[in-house]
């Protein structure tokens, strides 16, 4: 199984290998587009387009897919569900690869979903574990509720603009943004990629996703699926921004999301949560910067990105690495790691470096076009500027936290100094950590073949911006020396600025999580109440409440509509006539008020008795006998099941406001019925049917009784059923009966 | 006249003789049985290529002429209808192999679920209002017997409560007959279609669509008339939960759906907008009564009301669009549902218990069993590629295009609500160690192995979910050519009077 595993890596390499196959192309401003319609009635196709931006995403997916894959094999070496957890990883990638890709709206949800599920399974790839089974489902509630929200937002987009390839939509962007739909389309698809993208108030999965094994948290948690989002907002700016609308809601929520998620990194002690917290504070410096108009806002974002993805995912391997090789992810546990494991510190080094934006590292180049982009905005600029600068700073005091602690303090205090981990699993970070210096050396190059494309492919009147080491000195690399100054005074003294945080969080007491747990117990407690007030299980109140609808629904239809009430007159009935029904009505009161169940069948069989006595007087002597025999049956059956049977319950005394109340609601039927009845005998009825059995039942059907030819002729199908009626519900009663006999 | 109208009803009937001649022969009986749903398939799908082929097929039995004789009708809502009918009719007696006892199949086990296909088979192709009363009658009957027929008191119990409201759904069902031939004097559905037209007496008519609605609201388990659903679907055995999840409330929808489709349209905006609200509560009451609950096909049962509020809303809106959806989401449901009673079935078999208290493991021990349920449950949840995700994106699309905003946002919050169930059970049955396994090292459970022949049916059902998933295309046209006839009444009419 290992082995197959390990040989798995080359569908990422393979991947990445003709990604990097296409960057020249993509450079040069080609891209490809490739159609299969797969539900062409409802506009559905697995349409794909590769441009300058799917073609970034698709390498740093495959990318990091590889190192991680390579990395896993070793992490999971024993594990029980080795097989499922490659076939879930690699089936997430591809659907990675399928949503930075796709052209059609619905083929990118279907994928983004995709992505949900395997995640899903892979936070919960623990599954034994209580927690790892809570954050998994957090995280699909989560990030399913935003996905539903994008589907709607699709659909919008969609009728707005009359097509769902996103290609045909660019163009369209003047008329959209003036579409009635603009506002609603733009708040659901914000709140698909907001969710996705942990931003805040949403961002609590994503820290508690970490549950998952830490191969999973460096591809998907922090370098792939949370990018999903800012891929959405990125892949619409063309369409969608412009507004004030979009440039306001990605500022605030973007800088919001920056400076709150790099806070609450400081006070962590878990290795993996610092890391998560950090990237949501990364996912929110990109939202900040997709906010922008301009080219280098645009740039920031896009380079952002890539510093982000190769920094980050080499740091969750290294988290991954100490956890594996000393058993703990603590901070106050870890020290003198540096000595036992020279080739992990290493890579961790170069990747802490990274994050801080030292000079050289490929992360001061992001940090440098990320001050460039934010003061040249119009809108809020010093607000993203002073956010950026804020965030970055605290970040560069996390990576001190992470590096200095456990890294470079003293000797070895742990009882095993876990020893070196074996070369595929320290191989990724060193490799990271290395392009990571590499990139930032050489950042014209990786500005002009993967930045600038991917940023052409969403804004069209694209300045040249060049990434540069040195861009002389100027306000950005003011900032930058701020920014590294003022972590470094974090740094010293994060238990002063943790405690306030820890103290204004309490304050404010606004906690995602806590919403989510009170929102799934609140649908439970909702569910609770609901089946208490209707399923209570008595019988008495679902027939009062069916019965009750009944009556309101059909009275309501009639009356709402009615001129007139029929005219009830007096009927001009002969005395026999008046006797039976008053021998009915004693017979129906009989039903009603006795408690003997034998009283009542026999009761119940004189009303039929009588009914037959009416088909007499007006002269159908067959159905007269037919429902005499009927009902002598029913009689004698009823008695036989009913005495056999265990009494049903609940018969016990009602008090006098529920009787009433059964009794109004049964004579509204009865009054109800009778109106409708009446209405229906005050116009003639169509005879043609009546007619044609007259004129044809001796003619063509041979019978001289048209009753007996309606039966078993005309409408004899309605025969054969009522005949498997009567067969079935004797097999019916026979079972019941059968059995307690065959039991007592 | 073609017979071919005529065997999807009339072979399960056969079946039930058979079994029940030979009703001390179990082993036969399952013979039978399986090579009789077989057939029943085979002709089901034979009458499904004629419609797909030639368009609607009518006969009219008897050879006398519609409106005066009884008219079989089969359109693409009808064939749709029975092909899913019988592919669940041989899933459901393959796996009732395994899970129905001998002493049940003495009792009349296969005789009741046979005459039970042959009901709902002659409601979906009946042309005629009474026969549609006698095949709702006939599938009273056969359920109330398969539900009542473990002999336990707990089945009792509900059957009582399922056969009591359900009469009275009957009983409205007859009356309103009544009324309607009293005012039109026809009992042919197309010819009602012309006569309900000719009635001066609109208040009367609106009565009567509301007792109709009452009635197929009460069979289709809309709020606030679905009690018996809760209250009795938990009871039998997995087989038969399944088949009646499966196919008794989708009669119901189909009932309503053919007779607001068809007979009462004089006053859309009315009846059409009671519809929607009606099927919006229903959506969310069913969600939310299956979160409060914690028993695998406790869950399910309620889970039933509210996808049942997902088809209504697609007759509700009224658009070809949204029939489609509903057809569409019919289609899928069935399967999907059935399926996921099935899967209950096999791992209470395998656990010993529908309590999600007492599962677990399964996923750990039973992948392929997690796989299959994995799919059915994503798929009622409405996650793509999944077929549940077609027919809910159909119907959400179709309320945002009739700017029924509320009605899609209704349809997407409650696949969320659909989600939160379905990961309560995954969790809960799948990922959750088994409560066993920790008290005693490996398992004294009361059988371990899922069976042949349950695992058999529900990968065969499971597949075609993926299937209608991963290749919609041609499910969907036929859902749209169903709505096409569905929003051209004079199609049927024509169909069956021959133009006149």
């Amino acid at each position: 199984m290992e082995r197959v595993a390990r040989a798995s890596s080359l569908l990422p390499l393979s991947i990445f290998l003709g990604a990097v196959f296409l960057v020249p192309h993509t450079a040069a401003g080609e891209a490809y587009r490739w159609v299969y319609p797969w539900i062409p009635g409802l506009g559905v196709n697995l349409s794909f387009l590769l441009d300058g931006l799917s073609v970034l995403f698709a390498l740093i997916i495959s990318g990091v897919g590889f190192f991680v894959t390579l990395y896993a094999v070793d992490y999971l070496h024993g594990h029980r569900h080795t097989g499922r957890f490659f076939l879930f990883l690699h089936l997430f990638m591809l659907s990675m690869l399928g949503l930075v890709s796709a052209d059609n709206v619905l083929a990118l949800f279907v994928f983004w979903e995709l992505t949900t599920i395997f995640s899903y399974l892979l936070i919960g790839f623990e599954h034994e574990s209580a927690e790892s089974r809570k954050s998994a489902r957090q995280a699909l509630l989560v990030t399913g509720a935003g996905g539903l929200a994008l589907l709607v937002g699709f659909l919008l987009l969609g009728i707005a603009a009359g097509t769902y390839e996103i290609s045909r939509m660019v163009p369209m962007a003047a008329s959209l943004q003036e579409h009635p739909f603009y506002g609603a389309i733009l708040a659901m698809l914000l709140l698909g990629a907001f969710t996705k993208s942990a931003q805040f108030p949403f961002h609590f999965w994503l820290p508690n996703a970490m549950a998952a094994p830490t191969p999973v948290s460096a591809f998907l948690h922090s370098a792939t699926m949370v990018k999903a989002g800012i891929y959405l907002l990125a892949r619409f700016h063309p369409v969608l921004s412009g507004s004030a609308a979009w440039t306001a809601t990605l500022i605030l929520v973007g800088a919001a999301t920056a400076v709150m998620g790099a806070f609450t990194a400081l006070g962590q002690s878990d290795l993996k949560k610092i890391l998560a917290y950090t990237t949501v504070s990364a996912l929110g410096i990109m939202t900040m910067f997709l906010g922008g108009q301009l080219a280098p806002s645009l740039m920031a974002a896009m380079t952002f990105l890539l510093v982000h993805a190769i920094y980050k995912s080499a740091l969750f391997l290294v988290a991954g690495i100490i956890d594996y090789q000393t058993g703990t992810r603590q901070l106050e546990k870890l020290s003198g790691l540096a000595r036992s494991m020279p080739v992990t510190a290493l890579g961790a080094f170069a990747a802490c470096f990274s994050m801080a934006g030292f000079p050289l590292f490929f992360g001061f180049v992001g940090k440098e076009i990320m001050y460039k982009g934010a003061l040249a905005e119009t809108m809020m600029p010093n607000l993203t500027a002073s956010a950026a600068v804020l965030a970055n700073g605290l970040m560069t005091a996390v990576a001190g936290i992470f590096l200095i602690g456990p890294f470079l303090t003293g000797p070895a205090r742990h009882g095993e100094p876990g020893a070196e981990a074996c070369g595929s699993m320290c191989s990724g970070p060193l490799i990271l950590g290395g392009i990571g210096i590499f990139f930032g050396i050489v950042p014209e190059f990786v500005g002009s073949y993967l930045v600038s494309p991917a940023v052409a492919s969403f804004h069209a009147h694209m300045e040249r911006v060049k990434l540069e080491l040195f861009h002389g000195i100027n306000t950005p690399l003011v900032l930058s020396a701020v920014t590294l100054s003022l972590g470094a005074i974090l740094y010293l003294s994060r238990k002063r600025v943790n405690r306030a945080v820890c103290r204004s969080y309490q304050a404010i007491g606004l906690d995602g999580s806590r919403v989510y747990d009170r929102v799934i117990e609140g649908v439970a407690a909702v569910g609770r109440l609901q089946n208490r007030l209707l399923q209570n299980g008595s019988l008495h109140r679902y027939f009062a409440v069916v019965v009750a609808s009944f009556v309101l629904l059909t009275g309501y239809s009639y009356l709402s509509g009615v001129q007139a009430l029929p005219d009830i007159g007096a009927p001009g009935l002969a005395t026999r006539q008046w006797l039976l029904l008053l021998v009915l009505l004693a017979a129906v009161g009989a039903v009603v008020v006795t408690r003997s169940v034998l009283l009542a069948i026999c009761a119940l069989g004189v009303v039929g008795a009588g009914i037959a006595m009416i088909f007499l007087a007006h002269g159908a002597p067959d159905l007269a006998l037919t429902q005499l025999l009927v009902e002598t049956l029913t009689v004698i059956i009823v008695s036989v099941i009913l005495l056999r049977l265990p009494g049903l319950g609940g018969a016990g005394r009602k008090s006098r406001a529920r009787k009433s109340f059964d009794a109004a609601l049964a004579l509204s039927v009865g009054a109800l019925m009778t109106t409708l009845a009446l209405a229906m005998l005050s116009s003639p009825l169509d005879r043609s049917v009546t007619a044609f059995y007259e004129q044809s039942s001796y003619l063509a059907a041979h019978g001289r009784n048209i009753v007996n030819v309606i039966l078993v002729d005309f409408r004899s199908l309605d025969t054969l059923g009522e005949i498997i009626v009567v067969a079935t519900a004797g097999l019916a009663g026979f079972a019941l009966i059968h059995r307690r006999r065959g039991r007592s | 006249m073609s017979p071919v109208l005529v065997l999807p009803i009339v072979l399960p009937f056969a079946v039930a003789a058979a079994t029940l001649w030979f009703r001390d022969d179990p082993r036969r009986q399952n013979r039978m049985a399986i090579l009789g749903s077989l057939l029943h398939l085979a002709a089901c799908s034979l009458l499904f290529i004629r419609v797909v082929r030639g368009g609607m097929q009518t006969m009219q039995v008897g050879g006398w002429e519609a409106p005066f004789g009884i008219t079989l009708a089969a359109d693409h809502l009808s064939v749709v209808m029975i092909m899913v009918t019988a592919v669940l009719g041989l899933a459901v007696t393959i796996y009732s192999r395994a899970e129905i006892d001998e002493e049940l199949l003495r009792s009349g086990y296969h005789p009741l679920l046979y005459i039970l296909l042959g009901g709902v088979c002659g409601a979906f192709l009946t042309g005629d209002l009474f026969n549609l009363y006698v095949w709702f009658e006939v599938m009273l009957m056969a359920s109330f017997g398969l539900l009542v027929l473990g002999r336990e008191k707990r089945q009792f119990d509900g059957g009582v409560k399922y056969v009591m409201i359900n009469l009275f759904a009957t009983l409205l069902f007859i009356a309103g007959v009544g009324l309607l031939y009293g005012m039109t004097g026809t009992l042919n559905l197309a010819d009602l279609h012309l006569a309900v037209q000719e009635v001066d007496n609109q208040a009367l008519l609106a009565a009567v669509a509301a007792i109709f609605m009452t009635a197929f609201g009460i069979k289709a388990g809309l709020f606030p008339l679905f009690f018996w659903l809760p209250a009795s679907y938990h009871t039998p055995p997995a087989a038969v939960s399944a088949i009646l999840a499966g196919l008794l409330t989708k009669v119901g929808v189909y009932a309503l759906i053919r007779l607001f489709s068809l007979v009462f349209i004089f006053d859309v905006a009315y009846t059409h907008g009671l519809l929607l609200v009606a099927g919006v509560i229903t959506m969310f009451t069913g969600v939310l009564g299956a979160a409060a609950n914690n028993e695998f096909r406790r869950i399910l049962s309620v889970h039933i009301i509210s996808q049942v509020g997902y088809m209504v809303l697609g007759l509700a809106l009224f658009t070809p669009l949204a029939l489609a959806g509903a057809v569409f989401y019919l289609l899928h449901n069935m399967i999907v549902k059935a399926n996921l009673f099935l899967i209950s079935g096999l791992s209470a078999r395998i656990s010993g218990s529908f309590e999600l208290k007492k599962l677990g493991g399964l996923y750990r021990d039973h992948r392929y069993v997690a796989l299959l349920f994995f799919i059915s449950a994503f798929s009622l949840a409405g996650f793509p590629p999944l077929s549940g995700f077609w027919a809910k994106l159909l119907l959400v699309r179709a309320g945002l295009e009739t700017g029924a905003y509320w009605a899609a946002a209704a349809a997407v919050v409650v696949g969320l609500l659909t989600t939160y169930s379905m990961t309560k059970i995954w969790g809960e049955a799948f990922w959750k160690p088994s409560p066993e396994r920790s008290e005693s090292s490996e398992g004294k459970d009361p059988t371990g192995k899922p069976d042949m022949w349950m695992l058999l049916p529900i990968s065969g059902l499971a597949g075609l979910t993926l299937i209608i998933g991963l290749v919609p295309g041609p499910f969907l046209e036929v859902a749209e050519r169903a709505a096409h006839e569905l929003t051209h009444p004079q199609i049927y009419v024509n169909a069956v009077l021959g133009g006149k």
